[in-house]
């Protein structure tokens, strides 16, 4: 069982009366030669790294190697248990989750790129979030990581997940797209509505640029992916209410590749344009002096 | 187009803070370390390009010193590589060379010294998410990535040596994958490098080395 394109994806869903992540269960099975048992494993294995990842820099906040970040994570947790969050309980805890993924990870912690290591904690924010919310299993949330894979695999075989290829649109982008969608499944949604829902935030987030600040995976990586939480959620609902989009994921992700390869140099990952070339980016970057 | 499994979406499980300047030089120096069979006593690396400018950021020196210690990219020990690398004795030192642009972007040297006292030089570079290939042995042009089980045998180029090293692999029932030969000049020493989807068996080194043109075989499994 394989599928090239989201097409294909849906055809499959509907002639064996599938989900999305039991047809990229199946995918990883056949093309994979592995069993559904060592693969729900090792699933349960990424799950368990990205909870450990998300969790820790809420109540213990890490200095990151390049020196940018260091303790967001735990401020707004502490801001969100305080009850102040404007955002409410699944975004106020998502975008924490998502943040002090970035944080682990930019002080040498261990995560699950998803799909780059840049954008590693939009997938996990959201899920985790949903987790808590709904008491949801780990059982039924290492099937949307399926879920979310499917959409991850789509957009890394007709188009990129490299911000030096395509820009943040192609890395937290993707991770949001895959985020809503495995939220989407999560929630009762339909493949239709996976799919409506990871293009939406593909055009939402169409066009924007990678420009880390001294080159390094932190700033503004990490608020970039409070933002991928919250553009996934956003789609999520927007499809979960019944509405359709009038552009197919494909289109889409064939629109970000585009969009993306037409982007200068200087605004792919070079941290030569957008945040990285600003007076104040430019200012904590100790490379060219 | 090669199989995209959903743990190359969802992965690699590693140590951050990024896939290709972290990971991918972890992985770069763990496959070195192999190559010479482990036990490294010295070693310099060279960073080329990106990796010569924000190698510190990126914490790729302790993912290479992780990596030439044994230590796989999602290795927690790899924080503390430079601590563990002074405990157990082992030189190291890092150079930048910023002159030569015409390198790939992300390519690091390593040069090692065994504790018997083997030398070797790698070349490899990191392509992103993760994923490496070694591009030089010793000078000489090669192209592996260490996904699959390898054989790298270093022979001069004398013609029996690559049905040789076939019979010694069908006869211990090792389906070949791929097998590339690269030599510095005809007659000249050669290397060939056969990778395989099956688990290579250790004995099959001293077999290909039954050859008398043969001076070494190094084997690099997952």
């Amino acid at each position: 069982m394989d599928f090239r394109n989201a097409a294909e994806l849906l055809k499959l869903c509907h002639e064996n009366q599938m989900q999305i992540s039991d047809v990229m269960k199946q995918r990883e099975c056949s093309l994979g030669e592995t069993t559904m048992d060592a693969i729900g494993h090792r699933m349960k294995h990424v799950l368990d790294v990205m909870r450990q990842s998300a969790e820790a820099a809420l109540i213990n906040p890490r200095q990151s190697m390049g020196g940018l970040l260091g303790g967001e994570a735990k401020k707004l947790n502490t801001h969100r248990e305080e009850g102040k969050s404007i955002c409410g309980n699944i975004l106020g805890r998502g975008i924490a989750y998502a943040m002090g993924v970035l944080e682990v990870n930019a002080s040498m912690g261990l995560i699950v790129a998803a799909p780059t290591a840049g954008s590693a904690g939009i997938v996990p924010g959201l899920l985790l979030a949903l987790q808590d919310e709904y008491q949801i299993s780990d059982d039924r949330l290492v099937d949307a990581l399926f879920n979310a894979g499917a959409i991850g695999y789509l957009a890394m075989r007709n188009a990129t997940v490299a911000g030096a290829v395509g820009g943040c649109q192609a890395e937290v982008g993707v991770a949001s797209a895959m985020a809503a969608s495995a939220a989407v499944e999560l929630m009762g949604g339909t493949p239709e509505q996976c799919m409506s829902a990871a293009g939406t935030v593909l055009m939402n987030m169409l066009g924007l640029v990678c420009d880390p600040v001294g080159g390094l995976v932190e700033y503004p990586c990490q608020n970039r992916n409070a933002s991928g939480v919250a553009n996934a959620l956003i789609a999520a609902e927007i499809a979960l209410s019944g509405i359709r989009q009038l552009i197919p994921l494909d289109e889409m992700i064939s629109a970000m590749y585009t969009v993306g390869k037409r982007m200068p140099a200087e605004l792919r990952e070079t941290a030569l344009g957008g945040c990285a070339a600003t007076p104040a980016g430019c200012g904590l970057c100790s490379g060219c002096q | 187009m090669s199989f995209i499994s959903v743990f190359d979406v969802l992965g690699p499980v590693m140590i951050g803070p990024s896939s290709s300047h972290t990971a991918g030089t972890a992985q770069i120096a763990f496959l070195a370390q192999k190559m010479i069979g482990g036990n490294v006593k010295k070693v310099e690396f060279i960073l080329y390009g990106s990796f010569a400018r924000t190698y510190q950021g990126h914490g790729t020196d302790r993912a290479l010193l992780g990596g030439i210690m044994g230590f796989s990219t999602d290795d927690t020990r790899i924080c503390d590589s430079f601590r563990i690398a002074q405990e157990r004795g082992l030189e190291f030192s890092f150079q930048i060379d910023e002159k030569d642009t015409d390198i790939y972007p992300n390519t690091v040297d390593i040069r090692m010294i065994s504790s018997e006292g083997r030398e070797m030089s790698v070349r490899g570079e990191s392509l992103g998410g993760g994923k490496v290939r070694i591009v030089r042995i010793n000078q000489v042009k090669v192209d592996f990535t260490g996904e699959y089980s390898a054989v790298i045998v270093i022979h001069w180029d004398k013609p029996g040596v690559a049905a040789h090293i076939t019979k010694c692999l069908s006869d211990s029932n090792v389906n070949i994958a791929f097998m590339r030969l690269f030599r510095e000049a005809k007659g000249h020493i050669a290397y060939t490098i056969v990778e395989s989807d099956d688990h290579l068996p250790w004995n099959i080194a001293e077999k290909i080395r039954e050859n008398s043109f043969v001076s070494d075989v190094m084997i690099v499994q997952p």
